[in-house]
């Protein structure tokens, strides 16, 4: 980590040169702390401070403008994990975020797999395929509800061709979620595929040429050697988009606005509405906390196993 | 050996010998193109559907089957010119830019310092303060935004560009990445600046900043591109049309039946696109290699 060389370690005989070095030192120290402090400050003011905050908004009753903001202890936790309502939203979340997880994986990998075969043109692929990732969110939004629109939509003509009725999408409650789960899918995919890609372009030639030579089918090759060997890429792809998927609103904010009635409302889009729509701080607050230690749970989880990977290699 | 033609995951480098194409091997190539062309299809239609519907005139947008391929000399320009009016976009233009670059350059600068002091300054608890920052990047960004609202109202900032920048300005991810290529540089040249009595503020501005230019320009360009597309924050801190960004803007257009012109919002929808389009276009290199650093670096 340290990239200069320490002086002292050997015995300084010259007391006054030691007391120069400690001086230097100490100034070192110092300019140490004076760089880091602006970040420092930051993070701790908007990224720490907000989690304790949160918690402690969490017991309370407060509608974000009184003065005083009552006690309630853990009412607010009790109250939503017994509200049948607050269960719909955990379990739309897990659904959202673990639809769009899966398919991200899937069809990253699938794409990855695509990208990495010699062929013509496939760097532009690569690029194109990346391109929707930084697409602005609400741009994506308004040209994914046109696209759906339950009339002139575009989706509604591509479902014809193959015989499909189109659904009316965002304006049906069955159809608004997967119809979101494709735009953010459809965002997503190609930054998981170039992970995917570089992960594939590090695996060990060798070992494939040894396992062709005993005669091993591209399947068996894939199945046995590629996919055991991407697992440390596949769970930090499954990380990354779930926290992602989490905090998912922008879309989200365009397309539905949580709706038809709360069939698009995830835990984002809830903790939004209580803290800036119900004005409603404790179950703002309560609800973020719950977001902050399902995501830390996940985050752990990941780094045990990456732990365990590098411990066995 | 096994069947030649199906699709093989050894990698690029591990040439296979050469074989006689047969009919299944060109029939195997000939899937593998079109399924090229259908992955570059899929991610491109909506884009090319985003800038082509903001052309068509009211009526064809609002038929079906939909127009493919509006005609120029049927392309309906006034549908800019309703969507610049249909919201203060000239003003949705300057906040975004100021968001974008005021709170890019401010970010940079705090993780350029930081980066330096963790790669070339000693201090004894270095690893304790650099766990502090990467617990920063568990906290998500959702979590954050009441008690993030609180605390700038409670400066008095909100509705204002320093309520939108400051609290975006710690950073973690853009501190991590320069770090790690300041990691690579040679100890040799701020020792040799150090024997020359330079102080560090001079070994950072002089030697190691010129010598970061890329990855500088990497987390700048990322970064940049964040702020653009950033909506919640700048929805929930403004509270005025005219102090909006531009993708809050779209959400404007909106009204309680929905939006009514597709036309309309489709070319405002460009007005916010073209910019991160142009970058990815000129910078996507980087773009591609600084978002996907924590995957490869992790």
């Amino acid at each position: 980590m340290t990239t200069t060389t320490h002086p002292d370690a050997a015995t300084g005989r010259d007391d006054g040169g030691a007391a120069a070095r400690a001086a230097a030192r100490r100034r070192e120290y110092l300019l140490f702390l004076a760089f880091v402090a602006p970040n420092v400050l930051l993070l701790a003011v908007f990224s720490y401070w907000p989690v304790v905050y949160n918690g402690y908004l969490s017991l309370t009753s407060w509608d974000l403008l009184s003065e005083f903001k009552p006690f309630v202890g853990l009412a607010n936790y009790v109250d939503m994990l017994s509200d049948p309502d607050f269960l719909g939203v955990l379990l739309r979340t897990v659904v959202f975020s673990g639809g769009i997880t899966v398919i991200s994986i899937v069809g990253g990998m699938a794409v990855a797999v695509l990208l990495n075969q010699k062929l013509v043109g496939r760097n532009l692929v690569r690029t194109t395929a990346f391109a929707p990732y930084i697409v602005t969110g609400a741009a994506v939004g308004t040209v994914w509800l046109y696209i759906f629109h339950p009339e002139f939509g575009l989706m509604k003509q591509l479902l014809g061709i193959v015989g499909l009725t189109s659904p009316a999408w965002m304006s049906d409650s069955a159809w608004a979620l997967p119809g979101l789960i494709i735009v953010y899918v459809w965002k997503n995919l190609g930054f998981v595929a170039v992970i995917y890609l570089a992960g594939l372009q590090s695996m060990p030639a060798d070992l494939y040429e040894a396992a062709k030579i005993d005669g091993a089918s591209a399947w068996t090759l894939f199945r046995r050697i590629t996919l055991p060997l991407l697992s440390p890429v596949t769970f930090f792809v499954a990380v990354v988009t779930v926290i992602g998927s989490f905090q998912a609103f922008d879309i989200i904010a365009i397309m539905t606005g949580g709706g038809p009635g709360d069939a698009t409302t995830t835990l984002s889009w809830f903790i939004y509405q209580e803290a800036f729509q119900a004005f409603d701080a404790g179950r703002a607050g309560a609800a973020a906390i719950i977001m902050f230690v399902i995501l830390l749970l996940i985050t752990a989880a990941q780094t045990r196993f990456m732990e365990r990977r590098v411990h066995y290699r | 050996m096994s069947t030649a033609t199906t699709v093989s995951t050894s990698p690029t480098t591990a040439a296979p010998a050469e074989r006689k194409p047969t009919a299944g091997h060109v029939l195997g190539r000939v899937v593998l193109y079109l399924l090229l062309v259908l992955v570059a299809v899929v991610a491109i239609l909506p884009v090319y559907w985003l800038i082509s519907s903001s052309v068509k005139q009211s009526g064809d947008v609002h038929q079906f089957p939909p127009n493919w391929f509006p005609m120029p000399w049927t392309w309906e320009l006034r549908n800019y010119v309703d969507a610049w009016n249909a919201a203060p976009f000239g003003r949705l233009y300057i906040n975004s830019i100021v968001f974008a670059v005021v709170g890019t350059a401010g970010e940079i600068a705090v993780a350029i310092l930081s980066a330096y002091a963790f790669a070339f300054l000693r201090f004894p608890a270095k690893n304790v303060v650099f766990m502090v920052f990467l617990g920063a990047m568990m906290v998500p960004g959702t979590v954050v935004l009441m008690p993030n609202y609180l605390t700038v109202a409670s400066l008095g900032w909100v509705n204002s560009y320093a309520g939108l920048i400051v609290p975006g300005l710690g950073s973690v991810f853009a501190m991590f990445l320069l770090r790690q290529h300041m990691l690579t540089l040679p100890v040799e040249v701020t020792e040799a600046a150090k024997v020359d009595g330079a102080g560090h503020l001079r070994i950072l501005w002089s030697v190691i900043l010129p010598m970061s230019r890329p990855m500088v320009a990497t987390v700048v360009i990322i970064s940049l591109v964040q702020r653009w597309n950033e909506f919640i924050w700048p929805l929930i801190v403004t509270t005025t049309d005219t102090m909006r960004t531009l993708p809050v803007g779209l959400l404007m257009l909106k009204s309680d039946e929905g939006y009514v012109n597709y036309g309309v919002v489709m070319a405002a929808s460009v007005f916010v696109v073209v910019p991160v389009l142009v970058v990815f276009f000129l910078a996507q290199r980087q773009i591609i290699a600084g978002l996907t650093a924590g995957a490869t670096k992790g």
